[in-house]
């Protein structure tokens, strides 16, 4: 194609554009070997964006009253101009499902093809979150089987029936998903061989002596008794498994919420890399495409406006600040590594000695596909974007009466403002850490959690509220309790809410 | 290659349901919300929706959390003035130190904030107007049949030609003629094959003779049939197919609805507004159950007058008071343009209870036996601070020989609402 040939530049789209302009991108995003899933991309409407986000971003979703109440701030907000719309919601799915919104202009169209289609797109099919966690092909077959699954159970068990339990899922929400991928179960074969090795090893190991050494009575030790054998951290596949008093189509919605908080796990521990990475490819895809001629100048500048509004970074003083932007950090760390790559200053060669001077393409392939936002963080945030966005640590020790400054953006600062800043991210310290720890199984099986608290961070006040759920789903009691520095646990909360009068229970 | 998709012509509205479970979830806040606000509303603002304010502690979604306190690290941008081991005083604990990647759980700030949104004049007038039922309609509306719908009702066999059905008579007409002719055509073709093969024969043969009888019995055979068939017709009366018409019986949808009000003296303009919402009220009540609704405004003193809405509510007059006269002219206009096979009749009175003392017997005689019998309903109310009058103990004769009149008593804005729910509640059955 000519090189000196423009692309017509609007402002006006039209879907002859459209496909054009996606022709080029990709062109041009195979030249960084950007690999994608196939693209479906659809031009929807103000409103029908609205729906979009009230389904957090599902295509299909279930009936609840929730979204409802989401659709209705959405829609309060927007008209009230408080809030303007996203140009885009992409969703994690094969073929890759795009929304653009009919209001954008021919450039903001081709900005967001190239951020969502070729960014996101590319992220989803090789970041090893998604590739572990979930399947874009079949996510869609799924949403649909749960809408359908919900509607029938509405239509046989009555619509407050199936919301109670939802509602209680949703509470639980958090708490459904696997943070470790279970191990793969062996093959027959595989578990043969493994079982005559062992046999072989005990064998050789046999000595005739100990036979002699009498049987001691089998202690009945509390420990082994204990149900489950180990804290569990799924909740709602617990209850999913054993809650005693489920019907099955309410354990098959616990289910699919359980599935549906599992696929977005991975985008909650991705956001700064998903839009640095997006925001970074939009960028640097179309700047190749001005490179090249394509693109008009006026083209550009709208692209590049829209480009620094998104990356905008207010500091900490700004009436607007909401703490650190992910588009604006992602995109500053992906650039970074590029320039680290490309243009090595001395201070780059002394941290990132591997990567000084290396393929800049295949380093940031390497650091979107086998990194979250946490380990992305601690591993790449290099000293000269800690000074560019002048990041400072504070230490809130509610010991203290005063906040302290624990770190600025100097040599002593930047391996604690990098450790910081990333276990910000670490969503273990985010989340408090609630696990499963016993159930009676011989007395009133009641249900006790146990709140393991980090930084000595208490719980927040819904806690009852969401017990109340939980006791919902179990059908028994349940308690929450926190194990304190000596050893002794002190229940949190517990429903139905008796106190002292459950501790006489159990003696 | 990518694909591309025009959804901007899909429905809209997907999230519509889920809106409507959150309403059904907060039926009770909402609906408590609506009548605050119904006696709060202006007049001109019939036809727009309604704001609702819910409060946000109602709805909140519960999750585990992380709640205030413990020692938190933060990191921020911007510093401009920090350096290390600074101690600043901790701001205000709203802002729960800057909260940044913290998402949710520091959007608690906002909790006390009221969730306020707006539902649609449909959902408004919904939510008002829930449980109310038009007084009397199940017991009336046998007699009450009036207007007839015509619809489509399948074919018959008669009717006039513009009706025909051509598809379908000719649907028949190919039955039956196939029907009477198949046995025919066969047997002729039988015999043609009969003929032909004679012929064969005979023109081999050396005694020609031999054949000619029989072939000319064959061809007289032949001919028969063909004639017979010929004389099939192509369409006959039989098959004729008429589209049918029937003709069905649907309640009315039209409904006038009268306004009568006293504007003597006596009546000032903080009365005639309470008057005026409940005519509003009723005039929305209505709307929910008729496609088309006449309003008449009757205003009287001691003479009748029909009025338009503005001069109703706003025009001021003095003098004693006849009600009587606006009943006698009400009953005229029933007379002269709504006949009562027609039209649903509803009427609402207002006054503060002064009549001239005479004049009461004749209203309610008037009332019993001219108008009542063709109203669907009447409603009185007396909006007055002051002990009843001769008007409300004629009329309270009235209450238990017909279904169809009702009163009330409002002494303030706050008893319309009630007061109208109160007349229209729907009836245990």
């Amino acid at each position: 194609m000519d090189k000196a040939e423009q692309l017509p530049h609007g402002p006006d789209w039209s879907f002859e554009l459209l496909e054009r302009y996606d022709q080029e991108i990709k062109r041009v995003a195979q030249l960084y070997r950007l690999d994608t899933y196939p693209n479906q991309i659809e031009v929807i409407t103000a409103e029908q964006m609205m729906d979009a986000y009230s389904s957090v971003g599902m295509p299909i979703g279930y009936r609840h009253w929730s979204y409802g109440k989401k659709f209705i701030e959405t829609e309060q907000t927007y008209k009230r101009g408080q809030m303007g719309l996203a140009y885009e919601i992409v969703i994690n799915s094969g073929p890759c499902i795009a929304y653009l919104m009919e209001e954008n202009t021919l450039p903001m169209q081709a900005l967001v093809i190239a951020h969502a289609c070729y960014g996101h797109n590319s992220f989803f099919k090789n970041n090893y979150l998604f590739k572990t966690w979930t399947d874009a092909g079949s996510i869609i077959d799924y949403l649909l089987f749960a809408k359908q699954y919900i509607e029938d159970c509405e239509e046989k068990y009555g619509i407050d029936e199936v919301e109670e339990i939802i509602d209680s899922c949703h509470a639980l929400m958090n708490y459904g998903v696997d943070r470790y991928k279970r191990p793969q179960k062996l093959s027959l074969s595989e578990e043969k061989r493994r079982q005559e090795e062992r046999a072989q090893y005990m064998q050789s190991q046999v000595n005739a002596l100990w036979r002699t050494i009498p049987v001691r009575s089998k202690q009945v030790d509390e420990e082994s008794q204990r149900f489950p054998q180990e804290p569990q951290e799924n909740i709602l596949y617990f209850i999913e498994k054993h809650a005693p008093l489920l019907q099955p189509w309410q354990r098959e919605i616990v289910r699919i919420v359980r599935k549906i908080s599992q696929y977005f796990y991975p985008q909650k521990q991705t956001q700064v890399m998903n839009e640095g990475w997006a925001t970074f490819w939009h960028y640097t895809l179309m700047q190749h495409l001005y490179d090249e001629g394509k693109l008009s100048d006026k083209f550009m500048l709208e692209i590049l406006h829209n480009h620094t509004n998104v990356t905008l970074q207010p500091p900490y003083n700004a009436p607007y600040y909401s703490g650190i932007n992910p588009y604006a950090l992602g995109f500053a760390m992906f650039t970074d590594i590029r320039r680290i790559c490309e243009h090595p200053t001395e201070e780059d060669k002394a941290w990132f000695p591997d990567m000084a001077g290396s393929d800049w393409l295949e380093t940031v392939h390497f650091a979107m596909q086998n990194f979250k936002d946490e380990s992305f963080i601690g591993q790449y945030l290099s000293p000269k974007v800690i000074r560019d966005f002048k990041l400072f640590a504070v230490v809130d020790d509610d010991t203290k009466s005063y906040i302290q400054v624990d770190a600025i953006h100097n040599e002593q600062g930047y391996q604690k403002i990098r450790e910081q800043l990333a276990s910000q991210y670490n969503l273990s310290n985010i989340e408090p850490n609630i696990q499963v720890y016993s159930v009676d199984l011989k007395g009133d099986r009641s249900l006790k959690l146990r709140y393991v608290p980090h930084q000595n961070i208490p719980l927040g006040d819904s806690t009852q509220e969401v017990l109340k759920h939980l006791h919902r789903l179990w059908g028994f009691n349940v308690s929450l309790e926190q194990v304190q520095e000596d050893n002794k646990s002190h229940v949190l909360a517990r429903v139905p809410d008796i106190p002292e009068n459950k501790d006489a229970l159990q003696i | 290659m990518s694909h591309f998709i025009d959804r901007r012509l899909n429905s809209k509205n997907k999230s519509t349901v889920n809106r409507q479970r959150f309403m059904r979830r907060y039926k009770k806040q909402i609906k408590r919300a609506v009548a605050d606000a119904v006696t709060e509303r202006s007049i001109q603002d019939v036809t727009s929706g309604e704001s609702v304010s819910i409060p946000q502690k109602d709805m909140t979604e519960p999750f585990f959390h992380q709640g205030n306190g413990g020692v938190r690290g933060r990191v921020h941008t911007g510093n401009d003035n920090f350096i290390d081991g600074d101690k600043i005083k901790r701001p205000p604990p709203q802002e729960g130190g800057g909260g940044s990647g913290e998402g949710e759980a520091s959007n608690q700030g906002e909790g006390n904030d009221d969730f306020v949104f707006q539902i649609s004049k449909d959902e408004y007038l919904d939510l008002i107007f829930e449980d109310l039922a038009l007084p009397n309609l199940e017991q009336k509306q046998l007699d009450k049949l009036i207007e007839y719908k015509t619809y489509r009702a399948g074919f018959t066999s008669d009717g006039v030609p513009a009706n025909i059905n051509i598809v379908r008579s000719l649907q028949n007409s190919l039955l039956r003629r196939t029907a009477l002719g198949a046995g025919k055509k066969r047997k002729l073709n039988e015999l043609k094959a009969e003929l032909a093969e004679l012929e064969a024969s005979a023109s081999k043969a050396k005694n020609k003779r031999k054949h000619e009888p029989a072939i000319c019995a064959l061809k007289d055979q032949i001919a028969e049939l063909e004639k017979r068939l010929k004389n099939l017709p192509f369409i006959d009366t039989f098959d004729l197919k008429y589209n049918n018409f029937a003709q069905r019986a649907v309640p009315s949808s039209q409904a006038v609805m009268f306004c009568l009000m006293d504007v003597s003296g006596s009546m000032d303009q903080a009365t005639k507004e309470m008057a005026k919402r409940f005519y509003v009220l009723l005039y929305l009540f209505l709307t929910r159950s008729y496609k088309q609704i006449d309003v008449v405004f009757i205003r009287h003193h001691t003479q009748a007058k029909e009025v338009d809405e503005q001069e109703f509510f706003y025009s001021q007059e003095t003098g004693g008071t006849i009600v009587s006269s606006a009943l006698k002219l009400m009953n005229e206009i029933v007379k002269d343009r709504y006949p009562e096979n027609q039209w649903n009749i509803y009427a609402a009175q207002a006054s503060d209870g002064d009549n001239w003392a005479d004049d009461s017997p004749m209203c309610s005689k008037i009332l019993a036996q001219e108008l009542l019998p063709k109203l669907r309903y009447y409603a009185y109310i007396e909006i007055t601070n002051r002990p009843h009058q001769s008007l409300w103990r004629e009329y309270e004769k009235l209450v238990d020989a017909y279904p169809q009149f009702a009163m009330q008593h409002i002494r303030s804005v706050k008893d319309i609402y009630p007061v109208f729910r109160e007349l229209f509640k729907k009836q245990a059955a």
